[in-house]
């Protein structure tokens, strides 16, 4: 083979009509396109730089969260445990921090407990064939009840380096980036990297899109069922401590249900829940318009902040039939 | 009362593309068994679905007398209601559920809306001493062995006052004990009035017990032959099913043919849930370089399982036996291991187990070889592009770009992609399982071509196919498997329909 051939062109890219699987995605970032129009036209200050900072900032936790949900649920699986290893995740870090441990030892420590619990439930659905639901069920009341034996109560995050950690931002412009988003915008391309560069990522999709044609075809089926688990449990580690440094402190009650909106993001990205298609920034998309909601509810004042459920409640929905609709249309 | 029951006249059915039946007539006598016969796809279960109302009166043509009255089935509900009963080769129980109320499930033994126990279970026991069975009806059915399941089914259509009971492939499963006591049961059933229809592969069998045979060839009746006419052997039968001009055609090929490549030696698989079942026995067989060489079975032989059972122990358990790759024993226990050791095989399900439909076919002709453009796990894009398209392009794979999704591809395209990914991995050995189901002949003949450019480049290559003018064809030499045993291997020169089918129905016991 010549090592002067020419880059291929391929013929058809380019035109006009987009790929079907970007359908979804793209319907998604047509809604929040339409929802920060709607936002900017109705309320003054809606656009300001300080509120779409603030987007980030507010939800960094759940990015990170709903990037390795992406993972699970390529596959086909589900992970409900990750609101709770945030929250135990946000209770050690908060606990050691003020046992008196390095922030440098208690970082690792706290996203390593997620990986470890990830690894648990990864391998009981491999290797003992668990359903997803049940496994990571069981898994979230574990990591639901490590929180209170650490403590009970909430844990309020003295620690100088913490704080300075956690208060540390640049602004471009009027712009503000904290520690915490750019963490998550982090965790967001190693897992686009990781997905769509790597044999990892191939190996992913083809368990999605068929577990039984994925083993003929040679690929380690059962390697990556566990590891896409040890990914999402070590996200919620991850999204833990970036909760504490939201909250500065660590409560056990916190995050509750907080897997539901990870997994509501990520359908509303554009994720099927049988798996095989879908994007992590599909994800991160997910995640903005489930927060502009809750913006748009606090600009309009009069709402009460129940209306953001039913929204969101109903924009899942209007997503799930959008893609059945498409996927019956594929077969 | 006329004394036939069962007419169907001028049947013809046509999915998108294939006409699957097309001038069916089939006249069952009452208190017969009749037997259907035919190769793979002959168009036999299309016909007993167009019987049973799977397929609505409608949506095929000609009509369907029953009793003398014409029937315009819209459900297997509505065929049922009849008293025609339809048992699948794939068991339709319910495992966890007991005997008794798989029985009546549907048709409940019940008082007010409420099921009445004590009669369900009576009259269980009553059906399962009608056929045989002496089980506990309160059993569960999963705790029951294939055969007596088989007869549980059976009782379930007695149950429903069945007047004309149809058999799919019923002994498919059964080992010889219970085939045996099924076909008894029939011949009491027979004694007491019943109509049967019986499909079988198993011609010994219905030789015995069928009263008449009705042959299926590509979708047509060929004849009806009373068995108990002098000449009625399974010689005859096999002319019928086979007797068709060659109206494929094959490219030319001189074969070039070198030292063994590929071996197996007394290859024996286990059913991988029916503790036991021997699926696959003492198979040895070998493959030559720029050989083709096929596998000649009827459904239920073996030849996936034993293809599946060498790729990574995919199929099975208890496996046992060795695999050579020029002379040297390989392990080929994982899939992965398997490709290393320069073994590929191509799906007869390639939906399922050949292809990941959702993605697109730069993704599908790379997965099985991505260690070839990957480098510490990370996928070269460009090269993996690069490859994709020289597949698209020497396969004549008709897509725009290689982008495209393989699922909307035609089915000679997605096996053009499925053949380019194992090519991708430079296997010395491609096993291709049915290479050309479900595709049109003009890409069949792509597919030939492409399998012939293997064997020059001095491959080896093991074929299994259901039809034989397609193995008569293409290969250099045929082995024959039934029931899971090599019972013959034939040169091409040698070989033909008639002398293939002999082999391919030897019973189990002239095997040994």
């Amino acid at each position: 083979m010549s090592a002067v051939a020419a880059p291929h062109q391929i013929a058809g890219v380019g035109r006009w009509s987009p790929d079907r699987r970007y359908l979804p995605v793209i319907g998604t970032f047509i809604v929040f396109a339409l929802m920060v129009t709607i936002g900017g036209l109705r309320y003054e200050n809606f656009l300001s730089p300080a509120v779409m900072s603030n987007l980030f900032i507010n939800n960094a936790h759940l990015i990170v969260l709903a990037v390795g949900m992406t993972f699970v649920i390529l596959t086909g699986g589900i992970d409900l445990s990750v609101g709770a290893v945030l929250a135990l995740s946000s209770v050690i870090t908060a606990t050691l921090l003020q046992a008196g441990w390095s922030l440098a030892l208690v970082v690792p420590v706290a996203v390593l407990a997620g990986s470890a619990i990830g690894y648990g439930m990864g391998v009981m659905i491999q290797y003992f064939d668990i359903q997803p639901f049940v496994a990571t069920l069981a898994g979230m009341f574990l990591a639901r009840g490590l929180c209170f034996l650490f403590a009970p109560e909430s844990v309020p995050i003295r620690d100088e380096s913490f704080i300075a950690l956690a208060g540390w931002g640049v602004n471009l412009g009027r712009w503000r980036v904290t520690a915490a988003v750019l963490i998550a915008l982090l965790a967001v391309a190693a897992a686009w990297w990781v997905l769509h560069r790597t044999r990892f990522g191939r190996t992913v999709y083809a368990v999605g899109g068929g577990e039984q044609s994925a083993t003929l075809m040679g690929l380690r089926v059962a390697r990556t069922k566990v590891l896409v688990y040890v990914i999402s449990g070590t996200c919620a580690g991850l999204a833990g401590l970036l909760f504490a440094m939201f909250s500065r402190s660590g409560y056990a009650l916190t995050g509750v249900a907080m897997e539901l909106d990870a997994i509501a993001a990520v359908v509303i990205g554009g994720t099927l829940l049988t798996g095989g298609t879908g994007f992590v920034l599909g994800s991160v998309i997910g995640v903005m318009v489930l927060g502009l909601i809750q913006t748009i509810i606090t600009f309009e004042g009069t709402l009460s902040s129940w209306w953001t459920k039913i929204v969101i409640g109903a924009l899942l929905l209007i997503f799930v039939v959008l893609q059945r609709i498409l996927t019956l249309r594929r077969t | 009362m006329n004394s036939t029951i069962l007419q169907m006249q001028d049947i013809a059915k046509t999915f998108p593309g294939v006409k699957a039946l097309q001038d069916v007539n089939l006249s069952v006598e009452r208190g017969e068994i009749h037997a259907i016969c035919g190769e793979n796809g002959a168009g036999k279960s299309t016909l007993m679905k167009v019987l049973s109302g799977v397929y609505p009166h409608g949506s095929y043509e000609g009509r369907i007398l029953f009793e003398g009255e014409e029937m315009k089935f819209s459900s297997i509900k509505d065929s049922e209601r009849q008293g025609i009963v339809i048992i699948h080769q794939e068991l339709a129980l319910v495992p966890y559920l007991s005997i008794a109320e798989n029985l009546f499930l549907g048709n409940e033994r019940q008082a007010a809306g409420f099921i009445e126990w004590n009669r369900t279970n009576q009259d269980a026991a009553g059906l399962l001493k009608r056929v045989g069975l002496d089980e506990n009806p309160v059993e569960p059915v999963g705790s029951l062995g294939v055969g007596k399941q088989q007869l549980v089914e059976i009782a379930k259509a007695l149950s429903k006052d069945v007047r004309l009971l149809i058999l799919d492939e019923p002994t498919a499963a059964l080992n010889d004990a219970d085939s045996e006591h099924l076909l008894n049961l029939l011949r009491e059933l027979r004694k007491e009035g019943m109509t049967c229809i019986i499909i079988s592969h198993k011609l010994g069998e219905i030789e015995d017990i069928a009263d008449r045979t009705t042959i299926i060839r590509d979708g047509q009746t060929v004849e009806t032959i009373d068995m108990s006419e002098p000449g009625s052997t399974q010689d005859r039968i096999i002319r019928g099913m086979v007797g068709r001009d060659l109206s494929h055609r094959y490219p030319e090929r001189t074969p070039e043919i070198g030292d063994v490549v590929f071996e197996i030696r007394d290859w024996t698989v286990h059913h991988p849930t029916q503790a036991g079942r021997v699926v696959v026995d003492h198979a040895d067989l070998d493959v030559r370089a720029g050989e083709i060489v096929g596998i000649a079975g009827l459904m239920g032989a073996g030849r996936t399982e034993l293809a599946m059972s060498v790729f990574g122990h995919s199929y099975g358990r208890g496996i046992t036996g060795e695999v050579r790759m020029d002379g040297k024993a390989v392990d080929t226990s994982t899939v992965d291991k398997a490709i290393k050791a320069g073994i590929a095989y191509v799906s007869e399900d390639r939906k399922h187990y050949g292809l990941n439909l959702i993605e697109d076919i730069r993704v599908n002709t790379s997965a099985a070889g991505l260690d070839k453009i990957s480098r510490g796990g990370f996928v070269n894009g460009n090269e993996e592009i690069r490859i994709a398209e020289d597949y698209r392009r020497s396969m004549n794979i008709k897509a725009p770009t290689v982008m495209s999704v393989t699922g909307n591809l035609s089915g000679g395209n997605q096996q053009k992609v499925v053949l380019g990914k194992w090519l991708h991995t430079a296997p010395e050995l491609l096993i291709l399982d049915e290479p050309t189901r479900g595709i049109d002949v003009g890409a069949k003949y792509e597919i030939y071509t492409i399998i012939n450019r293997l064997a020059e480049a001095g491959k080896a290559v093991l074929v299994i196919s259901s039809e034989l003018p397609e193995l008569l064809g293409i290969c250099d030499r045929i082995y024959t498997l039934a029931y899971g045993r090599l019972t013959g291997q034939l040169p091409r020169a040698e070989a033909n329909q008639e002398r293939l089918m002999e082999l391919m129905t030897i019973e189990k016991e002239a095997v040994r």
